[in-house]
Parts: C-alpha cells; structure tokens; sequence
C-alpha cells in the first residue's frame, strides 16, 4: 500500500475541511515518508498499545452463544437503565449546563476564572472522590441530602435518580466546554443586532444565538451522553449497585467479570458498538480535523 | 431653573428630532461630540479609523453606555434606556443577518419582538421586502444574497421596527466597487423617503457626501467641523478634510493679500482678509518646473523637493517638501519630461485665482 500523494490528500481536505488544513495537507504527505525510526517505532507502538486491546475484545467474543447472552433480561434491564439515566442526564446537563457556559462566555464577572476552574474539576476529579462528594453533599446525611430527606422526602442515594445525579455531575463540564467554546467563536454583535430590533438579552439568546450555537451544543450533548452512559465510579459509590435501579453497564459489566466472563465479553461489545456509532456521528467534526 | 431655560427646555421638547450630547469614556480615549438634527434630515458622521464614529453610533443605539452628556429623541431622554426599548434602527457595517433565518424571518424578526403575531410580522415583512425589489428572495438565508440584497435585507430589517432614529455604520463598506454605486444610488432614494432622524458613519466622503444633507467631521473623539458637504468640501479645515476633498490646506496669518503660513512661506491669494485665515487650493493648481521660473505670471513661486511619486488614475501625484509642503498633480509626460524622482529639486507655481483665502 503507498501513502496518498500530496495531491490527493489536499483535494480530499479540500472537502472536508478549512483553508488552513489545505495548505498543512501536502507538507504532512512529505513528512509521512521520511518519519525517522525514533519517532516511527513509539507512534506504531502506541497505536497498537490502542487498538490491540479493542480487537482481542472481538477475538475472544464469544459470538455463538452472543445471541443469548444479549437477550437476558438482566442484560436488558442493564442497557435500557444505561440508556435512560444517561439521556436524563444529558438534558440535565443541557438545561443547567448551557446557561453556565453562556454566563461564562459571555458575561464579565470577577472570579470568572476561579469559575470556569471549579467547572471543568470534575473533569479531572477521579470519579469515585465526585461519588463520594456527592454522598456528603446528597446523602442522607449530606450537607443538602439531609434537608432534603427531612423536609421533602427526597433520597437520592442508591437510586436511579441517584444515577442520573452522578452522570450529571461527570458529564456535564463535557458539555459546558464544548458549547462554552462554541458561544466564544460566535460572533456576539448578532445578540447585539437582535437587541436594537427590540429583542431582551433572554430573546436574543432564545431565537438567534441558540440556533447559532446548535452544532457546539450537539457535540457537546453526544460526548456528555457518551461520558455519562460509561460512568463507573461516581455511579456505585453514589447509587450502588442494584440490577433493575442502579446498575447501569459498565456496573454489570465488571460484575460479570467476576461470575461470567463471556458475558462480560458481550455486555462489552455493546458499550464498544454505541462508541463507535457516538464517534461516527462525530466524524465530520472531530476525525477530520486531525 | 429659570423660567427661561424652562421655556428653552420645552420648546426643545416639542421639537422632534434629534438632541445628543455623546460623552464616552473608555481607557484614555474619550469621546465627545454634540448631534443635533431634525426629522427628515441625514447626518453623516465622517472621520478617519479610530476618530469614535462607530463608537458614537453604538451609544446612540444604546450599545455602549454614555459616560455623561444626554440623548434626546423626539424630546425624550432616552440616555439611560435599554437598547431594545430604544425605537432606533440600525443597519450594521457586515449587515449582520441571522445566519439561520430566511431575508423574510429576518425582517419579520424586529415586529415579533415588538408583540405583532407571527402572520403580521410576516406580512409587515413582506411588504418591506417588496419595497426594496427584494420579493423574489424573500425565502433566502443570507448565504444566498449577494452583497447589494443583504444591505437591502438589513436595511428593511431596521426600518421595519419603525424607528425613529435610523443608524448605518459604513453601509457601503462591505460592497465592491460597481455594486457599491448602485446601491448608493438606492440608499439615497430610501433614505431620503425615510421621514425620521438618520445617522450614518463613514469614512469614505463621497458616500457621505451623496447621501447626508449634513456632515459632522470627527477627529480624536472630537467634533473639528461640522456643516453642509458643499460647505465643508469647499472649506475644509483639517488636513484630515482637506486630503479626503483633495486640496491643500494651510493655516496662516493674512495682511491684504498676502498670507504667511507656518513655516514662514507666503501665499498670495485672491482674496484680501486681516487676521488669521485657511488658504486651499487643489494639486491640480500647481505647476512644476525644473529651473526657477522667469516670466512666469503665477504670484506664488516656492523652491521643493520631491518627496515621493504616486499614480492616480492618468496623473502622477507629487508630494512636495521645502519651503511649503505640497502636493501638485500632473501628467504623466509633464513627469517625464522634468524628470522627476524622489530627491529632485523642482519649483512649484501656483496663480493667486486658483487659491481660495477663508477666515480661519
């Protein structure tokens, strides 16, 4: 197989992306024939170090008795828990989470920064410590969970709603940077050009900015979603881990592990699938990019 | 408060149109001009890059806040109102349509938001679109409009809220040259059936010149003159406006006909004044000549250096130093023959009937 000429590449960028990439194009065909052995040999590495792992996972499967696996109502009620609490979740994300980008994007205020640090921290914060901050803040006995369980009944903690809550709280800085940034490449004079034709600030944003930011708010939804449905730690330290309320999965699937492999296998296979469809339905933003 | 300054005040009230003192303050640049104009009138803000014409315009429109001064409009203050509660209009330099919304969206977006049902709105839309020849592409997003129908779009997109106080930034800034006649030539037709106050910001004086009844020269945040294009064009008094109209322009001291400017060359002029005054006249005045002119029935003779060569169009222009700073048009053979380059020395003669002498 021959790497593309310079030619070909260029023409396809051409199509898929800006005038920047265009002119980077044909430099990067020359490169890729003289890449020295030192940097070769880790690049080929690391790439097998990454797909390695993904096409065991298809050499091992068990794809006989895959059929029957996947039709247990255990696997079921695992998937459709996985799929509801992370589309929950990502509206949750998407009610409260857009509004914060656009306060941060567009509003002056002192201690922005110190803001946008504290939202993207969970980001950062492994998940089993958000899990356990969460219980303190919403637990029976949390900060807020315990007004809450006196005075409205409410208990959050190993329950589905507990599952969406963590989700939320994993996935939602994914959502707020991606949209954040979208609402900074928005030009803002077309709020400002709604304004003078008698639009309020909330107008403005509702009927001209929303639709202008509508791909950055999309990307952003699908990775908080993807985020949310492979959430792990904050899930079972939050909201435990009970086939039919809590257990999403990613849960399911490391108990399986323990018990039966082949199905842990096949409960794999499918997170992998919904990952490459969430990726295919990025392509055009994020694959062609690079 | 007197009772005269009260009468004042309210007979300023009872007079429409517009009343703007516009003080902004922003870092170290500040911004203070006086905006007075009466319904129906066009007023053109003209000045150089930075001068604050776009900021003046965005504290009419409420987009920037006024430091100190007042606003106005129809003997309402409307200086520290919301820009959507403001009734301006304002046509953008990029024009500024939504993206996402067809021109009929667009221009319906303004009466929506000023409570008409979605059916008026449409329709008060159409009927702009209609008027500005624009129908046919009433379903297309902004993509789709070539620069002279997005000026249209956004033009109709202003008037259609019904304003009283029309606001364009550089309208014709965006369009090239042969689009940009035409669409003058339109804008001045709508502009001047428009029975309200319109401002318009340019820095281009042939654009303010078509299209305003009444020009305000603005430099470094400040009013340096204001008046009618004729006016203005034939007594500019800075360099800034004499460049823009293509004259020279000094300022000096005038006994009978005789004008000494800084630098301490003299002008003879027409004109007979005492006391200070401008003296301008055009490049196309001067005469070069390579040895000091003998015979020569122009009064004004002064030695020059050239100090640069510049084609316009068929004619070479020459920027002039030594005893009085110049610039001199002239053809293309006359520059050849002289031979002229930057360096040379040439003389420079100008007849007193070409000067035009005017109290300073």
């Amino acid at each position: 197989m021959t790497s593309p000429s310079p030619d070909t590449t260029a023409a396809v960028d051409t199509l898929t992306g800006g005038p920047g990439r265009r002119t980077g194009a044909p430099r990067r065909g020359r490169n890729r024939r003289g890449a020295p052995l030192p940097l070769l040999l880790p690049a080929l590495i690391g790439l097998a170090f990454l797909v390695l792992p993904l096409v065991a996972l298809l050499i091992r499967a068990p794809w006989r008795s895959m059929p029957e696996l996947l039709t247990s109502a255990e696997v079921w009620d695992a998937l459709r828990l996985s799929l509801v609490c992370a589309t929950v979740a990502t509206a949750v994300c998407l009610v409260i989470g857009v509004p914060l980008a656009w306060l941060l994007a567009r509003v002056e205020f002192p201690g922005r920064g110190l803001v946008r640090a504290l939202v993207t921290l969970p980001l950062v914060l492994p998940p089993v410590v958000g899990g356990v901050a969460l219980l303190m803040a919403l637990g029976r006995n949390g900060v807020v969970g315990r007004s809450l369980d006196d005075w409205f009944g409410i208990t959050l903690p190993f329950t589905t709603t507990g599952v969406v809550v963590a989700e939320a709280f994993v996935a939602m800085p994914f959502l707020v940077i991606s949209v954040e940034g979208t609402l900074r490449a928005a030009d803002p004079r077309f709020e400002e050009a709604a304004t003078t034709l008698g639009a309020s600030r909330f107008t403005a944003f509702r009927r001209v900015t929303l639709p202008l930011i509508a791909p950055g708010i999309a990307a952003g939804a699908v990775l908080a979603w993807a985020r949310a449905l492979g959430e792990f730690g904050a899930t079972i330290t939050f909201a435990g881990n009970f086939p039919g309320r809590t257990q999403t999965m990613p849960l399911a699937v490391y108990l399986a592990l323990q018990s039966d492999p082949e199905a842990a296998i096949a409960l794999s296979l499918v997170l992998l699938a919904v990952s490459v469809a969430v990726l295919a339905g990025l392509r055009d933003r994020w694959m062609s990019a690079s | 408060m007197t009772d005269i300054e009260e009468a004042a005040r309210g007979a300023e009230r009872v007079n429409g149109g517009l009343d703007a003192r516009l003080v902004v303050e922003r870092g170290s640049f500040r911004l203070d001009v006086r905006l007075a104009a009466a319904p129906g009138d066009v007023v053109a803000l003209l000045g150089p890059n930075g001068a604050g014409k776009s900021t003046a315009l965005r504290a009419l429109a409420g987009l920037v806040p006024l430091s100190d001064g007042h606003l106005l409009l129809d003997g309402a203050e409307l200086g520290g109102t919301a820009p959507e509660s403001r009734p301006v209009g304002v046509v953008f330099q990029d024009y500024l349509l939504f993206p996402h919304l067809t021109a009929l969206d667009s221009v319906a977006f303004g009466p929506r938001c000023h409570g008409a049902t979605k059916a008026e709105a449409r329709a008060l839309a159409a009927e702009w679109l209609e008027r500005m020849g624009l129908t046919d592409h009433a379903g297309a997003k902004p993509r789709g409009l070539s620069g002279g129908q997005a000026q249209r779009v956004a033009l109709a997109r202003a008037l259609a809220v019904n304003p009283r106080l029309l606001l364009l930034d550089e309208p014709l800034a965006a369009l090239d040259a042969r689009t940009r006649l035409e669409v003058r030539t339109q804008l001045r037709r709508h502009l001047a059936d428009f029975e309200a106050v319109a401002v318009l910001v340019t820095h281009d004086p042939l654009d303010a010149m078509v299209l305003a009844d009444h020009l305000v020269v603005i430099e470094h945040g400040r009013v340096v003159q204001e008046g009618t294009p004729s006016h203005i064009a034939r007594h500019p008094r800075t360099d800034y406006i004499a460049q823009l109209v293509g004259l020279n322009l000094y300022r000096g001291k005038a006994e009978g006909h005789a004008v000494r400017v800084a630098g301490g060359a003299v002008v003879t002029t027409a004109e007979d004044f005492t006391g200070p005054v401008f003296v301008a006249f055009p490049p196309s005045a001067v005469t070069l000549h390579r040895d000091r002119p003998v015979g020569s029935s122009a009064r004004n003779v002064w030695r020059c250096e050239v100090a640069g060569l510049e084609t316009r169009g068929d004619r070479i222009r020459a920027d002039l130093t030594g005893e009085l700073p110049l610039a001199a048009d002239l053809t293309a053979v006359a520059a050849a023959e002289l031979e002229l380059r930057p360096g040379a020395t040439v003389w420079a003669t100008v007849k007193a009937a070409r000067t035009h002498a005017y109290l300073a």
